[in-house]
């Protein structure tokens, strides 16, 4: 495990060494959704909100 | 024989896509995961393109992976799937037009532009109706339209509130489904697993909550699943089917970038594992669909 701030509340995350740039993490804190940008230096940002063209 | 080289496009990685790179590297593909946000394509310029035997599509975005997949199939790539089915299957009047064009069994539907054709539509298919966006996933949006000042004030609301799109409307008669609708998977032509996804709530959508189990695959749904996906030009495509209280089954929509995590326990079936065989068989047999528009 890996950990990593909230970009949102600051609150430290613990991440999957697996994790890859894209996905999706939920702050445990605030509830915020973060999106991986980067895996070396492990980086969050708070993610895009859903569009309406998402989906299947 | 030189490993598969295979380009995953992507944005958000979801858990499907975590399974489908988990399911890859245990074939020794070799995997490029390519964020499309941060890559530019020119169509005179295919080369670092072509390297790839395959492109995979998981974009989240229905938009950008019509522009992305128009712009390599341009350049000659492979992509799964194809531009024309995620194209006919990210719209679902375009959807219904293909499965009315192959005789599938599916729902009726109205078309209007404006809100007074719109009103007149909902009329003569009776109350209560759903409406939903041309262009969307997840159950968002949809709106079951139980009397006229119900269809007013949403119709009212698209009008004023929505974009562009929101000016088409896609209108169905409500189905009385037994508090679920099916799921089936079908990968190259053959239905692979089913689910049954049910819900108090009348939207059936697992983003939504409901919830599944396995719907063991019958010749009937699987032949009308079958038809459906060619219908719209085959690959790996998900089938979302009513079964009404008369028993009859009806396809409802079909989509081309299936979300499948909540199905693989219930059915037993390793969805992503079965989606790279398809794949391999496409690089080294040529793509099996039928592109049907």
């Amino acid at each position: 495990m890996s950990t990593v701030n909230c970009s949102e509340c600051d609150a430290e995350l613990a991440v999957a060494d697996d994790c890859v740039i894209g996905e999706i993490i939920t702050c445990s804190e605030c509830g915020g959704d973060l999106e991986v940008i980067s895996t070396d230096p492990l980086t969050v940002e708070l993610a895009p909100e859903v569009e309406e063209d998402w989906g299947e | 024989m030189a490993p598969i080289k295979l380009a995953l496009l992507h944005s958000r990685v979801r858990v499907e896509e975590k399974l489908l790179i988990e399911a890859l590297q245990q074939r020794d593909i070799n995997i490029k995961l390519i964020d499309i946000r941060e890559v530019t394509f020119d169509p005179e310029n295919p080369g670092p393109w072509q390297e790839f035997d395959l492109i995979l599509d998981r974009c989240i975005a229905h938009s950008q992976a019509l522009a992305v997949t128009a712009v390599l199939e341009s350049m000659g790539c492979l992509c799964i799937n194809q531009h024309d089915v995620t194209r006919l299957c990210g719209n679902k009047l375009e959807t219904t037009l293909a499965l009315f064009k192959h005789h599938v069994p599916t729902l009726p539907i109205r078309m209007a532009v404006s809100v007074e054709a719109a009103l007149q539509a909902i009329e003569e298919l009776g109350y209560p109706v759903v409406l939903k966006p041309n262009t969307g996933s997840w159950g968002r949006l949809l709106a079951k339209v139980n009397d006229r000042d119900a269809a007013e004030a949403i119709l009212e609301h698209k009008e004023v509130l929505g974009s562009v799109q929101h000016q088409i409307m896609y209108i169905q008669p409500y189905v009385e489904k037994c508090n679920f609708d099916i799921r089936a998977f079908v990968v190259g032509g053959e239905t692979i697993c089913a689910v049954k996804r049910y819900s108090e709530h009348w939207i059936t959508n697992t983003a939504r909550g409901a919830k599944t189990e396995n719907y063991p695959v019958n010749d009937e749904l699987a032949r009308l699943c079958e038809a459906a996906a060619n219908a719209v030009g085959g690959g790996v495509l998900a089938v979302d089917v009513f079964e009404t209280k008369k028993g009859e089954l009806l396809v409802n929509e079909i989509n081309s970038t299936m979300e499948f995590r909540n199905s693989i326990a219930v059915t037993g079936v390793n969805i992503p594992e079965q989606f790279v065989d398809y794949m391999i068989s496409c690089v080294h047999g040529g793509q099996r669909t039928t592109a049907a528009n």
